[in-house]
C-alpha cells in the first residue's frame, strides 16, 4: 500500500515537473532573448498576494482558484510595470524592482495574517513560497497540462510574430503587425508559465525555471526553433533530475533540487558548448596563438637565412631563434614545426627551414606585406 | 523627372516632442513619386524621428502623414523600412535567410509560414545585395556592411513602392556603399520612391536627385540642383560648415563635423 502511494506521488510529481519544465523552458527563451529575464522574477513574486487574496476572498484552497488569483496578480504586475515605463515615471529596471518588492511585501504581510485565521493553517499557502512538489495531486497535474498544452499551441501558431517581435519590434510595427497585441500574448504566456510552476517551485525560485534552461540552450545552437526545443528539453531534464534527487534523499525539497539541476546545466553549457563555450574559446585561442608563434618563427628563420646569401637551409642556433620570439620557451614551437615537416633539426641545437617550410614562410611574408585592399 | 500627380509622401504640420523638447516643429513636406531623396541635417535635427513618425513608431503631437494620398498607417503593404543597423541585437539566434524572410511576414498574414516561394524571393533579394553565399550564416558572423545589406534585402522582399532608410551608409565598407548606391538607382529606375537619412554632404549631389534639409524645422525640400546650396546649408547647420570653392550657386560643401557640431548636442539630449 505504501509503495503504491509512493509510486502515485512520484508519478504525479514527475508529470507535473515535466509539464512545467517544457513550458517554462520554451517561454523562457523568448524572455531571455528579449532581455526580460527579470520580468519573470518580478511577475512570479507579484503572484503571491494574488494567491493569498484568492484564498481569503473565496475561502477555497482549490489549486485552480489560487492559481487564478496568482495569474490575475501577475497580470496586474505587468500592467503596473508598463504604466510606470510608459508614463516615464521610472526606467524599466526600477519598475521591475518596485513591482517585485511591493507585491511580494504585500503578499508576505497578507500571508502572515491569513495564516493566523482559524482553519487557514491547513490551507498550506506557505508552500507557494518555495514550492512543495509532493503536494501535487492528479487534478493539479491535469490543470498544469490544461494550461501548458494550449499555451504551447499558441506559441506555435504565432511563431513568426513572436519571433519578429523578439528580434526587431520596431520593424514588426513598421510591417503593420499589431505589436501591442502580440506583446500582450507573450506576456500572458509568460504569466501562465509562472503560474503553473508556483506550486512546485514556488514564487521565489520560479524565475530560474524561465531563465536557466533558455540560457543553457542558447549556448548550443544558433537557431531560434532549436533553442526553444532545447530549452524545453533542458527544463524537462532539470525537472526529472530534481525529482530523482529529492526522492533519493528524502529531506531534499523538490523545487530547489530542480533549480539546482537547471543551474548545473547552465554551468555545463557555458563551459563545454561548442563554439560559444568557454573551453572551446580557450582552445581556439591557444590554437591561434600557437599558429601565430609558428608563423613568426618561420618568418624570422626566413629573414635570417636570406642574410646568408639566400641559402634557405642555413642553420640557426636555437638561442638565436629564441631571442626573436615573445614566447618564454621556443622549443615546443620548433618541435611542432618539425612534426609538420617545416623545419629540420641540425647538429647541436640548431635548426633550419625545409623547402616546404621556406615556401610557407615566403607565402606568409607575401601576405603580410601585401598592402591592405 | 518622373513626377506623378499624387505625392509619394505628404506631411502636414508634423510636430513631435520627446517630453517637452520639440524634435520636429511644424514640418510640411511633399515628396513626388520616383525620386531618390536624402534627408540631411545636424544631429538632433529630427531626421530619424521623421522616419519613425512616418512608420508609426513615434506618436506625433500633431500633424498628418499620407503615403500615396492615404494615411500612412493604411499603407504598410507598400512601405518598406530599413532601421538603423544598431537597433537590434545581432546575436539573436537566426540565419541570414531567416532575417530576410522577416520582410515577407507582413504580407503573409496570420498563421502562415514562409514557404518555398518566399524563400526564393528572399534568395533573389540576397543576390541583389551580394550576400547569396551567406544565406545560412548566423547573423552575428556578418560584418557591419554585410549586416546593413541584409537589412536592405529584408526591405527589398517587401516589394514596396516607397522605401525609408535610416542611415544605411553609416559605418559601412566601400563595397557595401557601392552596392547600396547601385541598389538605390535600381529602385529609382523601377519607379520606386526612396527616402534616405544621410550624413555625408559631399555625396548628396552624386547619389540623390532630391533633398530635404532639416533642423527641427524644415529648412528646404526640393531637387538637389535647386535647394542644395550654401545659404540653405548654413541655415540648416547654423554656421558650423566650412565651404570650399563654391562657384555659380553649386555647392561643394566640406562639412566640419567633429569638434563643433554633433557631440555637444548629444550631451544635451
Amino acid at each position: 500500500m505504501s509503495s503504491f502511494l509512493q509510486d502515485y506521488t512520484l508519478r504525479m510529481v514527475l508529470g507535473g515537473v515535466l509539464a512545467l519544465g517544457i513550458f517554462s523552458g520554451a517561454l523562457g527563451s523568448f524572455a531571455v532573448l528579449r532581455r526580460q529575464s527579470l520580468l519573470g522574477d518580478a511577475l512570479s513574486h507579484a503572484a503571491l498576494p494574488g494567491i493569498v487574496l484568492a484564498f481569503l476572498l473565496s475561502g477555497s484552497r482549490a489549486t485552480g482558484v489560487l492559481l487564478l488569483g496568482a495569474a490575475i496578480a501577475g497580470w496586474l504586475g505587468t500592467l503596473a510595470i508598463r504604466a510606470m515605463v510608459r508614463g516615464r515615471l521610472t526606467r524599466e529596471d526600477s519598475a521591475l524592482g518596485i513591482v517585485l518588492s511591493v507585491f511580494f511585501g504585500l503578499g508576505l504581510v497578507l500571508l502572515t495574517w491569513a495564516q493566523r485565521l482559524p482553519g487557514a493553517g491547513k490551507a498550506g499557502l506557505d508552500k507557494f513560497l518555495f514550492g512543495q512538489a509532493a503536494t501535487l495531486v492528479r487534478s493539479d497535474v491535469l490543470l498544469m497540462c490544461a494550461i501548458a498544452l494550449p499555451s504551447l499551441l499558441l506559441l506555435v501558431l504565432f511563431w513568426k510574430e513572436l519571433k519578429l517581435l523578439t528580434f526587431d519590434a520596431a520593424y514588426a510595427r513598421a510591417l503593420g503587425l499589431p505589436v501591442e497585441r502580440v506583446e500582450a500574448l507573450l506576456t500572458l504566456l509568460l504569466v501562465l508559465a509562472i503560474v503553473i510552476g508556483l506550486q512546485t517551485v514556488g514564487v521565489v525560485l520560479m524565475s530560474a525555471m524561465l531563465i536557466a534552461p533558455a540560457a543553457a540552450a542558447r549556448q548550443w545552437t544558433d537557431r531560434l526553433s532549436r533553442m526553444v526545443a532545447l530549452a524545453a528539453l533542458a527544463g524537462a531534464l532539470s525537472g526529472a533530475g530534481g525529482v530523482l534527487l529529492s526522492s533519493s534523499a528524502p529531506r531534499w525539497p523538490t523545487g530547489p533540487a530542480i533549480v539546482l539541476c537547471a543551474s548545473l546545466l547552465v554551468v555545463a553549457s557555458l563551459l563545454f558548448a561548442p563554439h560559444r563555450g568557454i573551453l572551446w574559446s580557450w582552445l581556439r585561442f591557444r590554437r591561434n596563438r600557437r599558429r601565430l608563434d609558428e608563423d613568426l618563427v618561420l618568418y624570422h628563420m626566413l629573414q635570417m637565412a636570406q642574410h646568408h646569401a639566400g641559402r634557405l637551409d642555413h642553420p640557426h642556433a636555437r638561442r638565436v631563434i629564441q631571442s626573436m620570439t615573445p614566447r618564454a620557451d621556443v622549443r615546443p614551437v620548433l618541435h611542432s614545426l618539425e612534426q609538420a615537416g617545416w623545419v629540420r633539426r641540425r647538429e647541436g641545437d640548431s635548426w633550419s627551414l625545409t623547402s616546404d617550410g621556406a615556401e610557407r614562410a615566403l607565402s606568409h611574408r607575401a601576405e603580410r606585406e601585401r598592402p591592405p585592399s | 523627372m518622373n513626377t506623378h500627380e499624387i505625392p509619394a509622401l505628404q506631411v502636414d504640420d508634423l510636430t513631435v516632442a520627446y517630453r517637452e523638447r520639440p524634435v520636429l516643429w511644424d514640418v510640411d513636406l511633399r515628396v513626388p513619386q520616383g525620386v531618390l531623396m536624402a534627408v540631411v541635417g545636424p544631429n538632433g535635427a529630427g531626421k530619424t524621428t521623421l522616419l519613425k513618425s512616418v512608420m508609426g513608431l513615434v506618436k506625433p503631437l500633431a500633424g498628418r502623414i499620407q503615403i500615396h494620398d492615404r494615411p500612412a498607417r493604411e499603407q504598410r503593404r507598400i512601405t518598406a523600412y530599413v532601421p538603423q543597423r544598431n537597433s537590434v541585437d545581432w546575436d539573436f539566434p537566426t540565419s541570414v535567410l531567416d532575417l530576410v524572410l522577416m520582410g515577407t511576414y507582413g504580407a503573409l498574414g496570420w498563421f502562415r509560414r514562409p514557404g518555398e516561394a518566399e524563400r526564393e524571393r528572399a534568395r533573389g533579394a540576397l543576390r541583389r545585395v551580394g550576400l547569396e553565399d551567406l544565406e545560412g550564416r548566423q547573423i552575428s558572423q556578418l560584418s557591419g556592411g554585410q549586416q546593413q545589406r541584409a537589412f536592405l534585402a529584408r526591405a527589398l522582399v517587401q516589394e514596396a513602392q516607397i522605401h525609408f532608410m535610416d542611415e544605411p551608409f553609416q559605418g559601412v565598407d566601400a563595397t557595401t556603399e557601392r552596392t547600396i548606391v547601385e541598389l538605390l538607382k535600381e529602385l529609382r529606375a523601377a519607379g520606386k520612391t526612396v527616402i534616405v537619412v544621410h550624413h555625408d554632404l559631399q555625396t548628396v549631389a552624386d547619389y540623390f536627385d532630391w533633398v530635404t534639409l532639416l533642423n527641427v524645422r524644415l529648412i528646404a525640400s526640393g531637387p538637389v540642383a535647386e535647394v542644395f546650396d550654401e545659404e540653405r546649408l548654413r541655415l540648416t547647420y547654423g554656421g558650423r560648415l566650412a565651404f570650399a570653392a563654391t562657384g555659380g550657386g553649386s555647392v561643394a560643401a566640406q562639412p566640419v563635423f567633429g569638434r563643433l557640431a554633433p557631440d555637444e548636442e548629444r550631451k544635451g539630449s
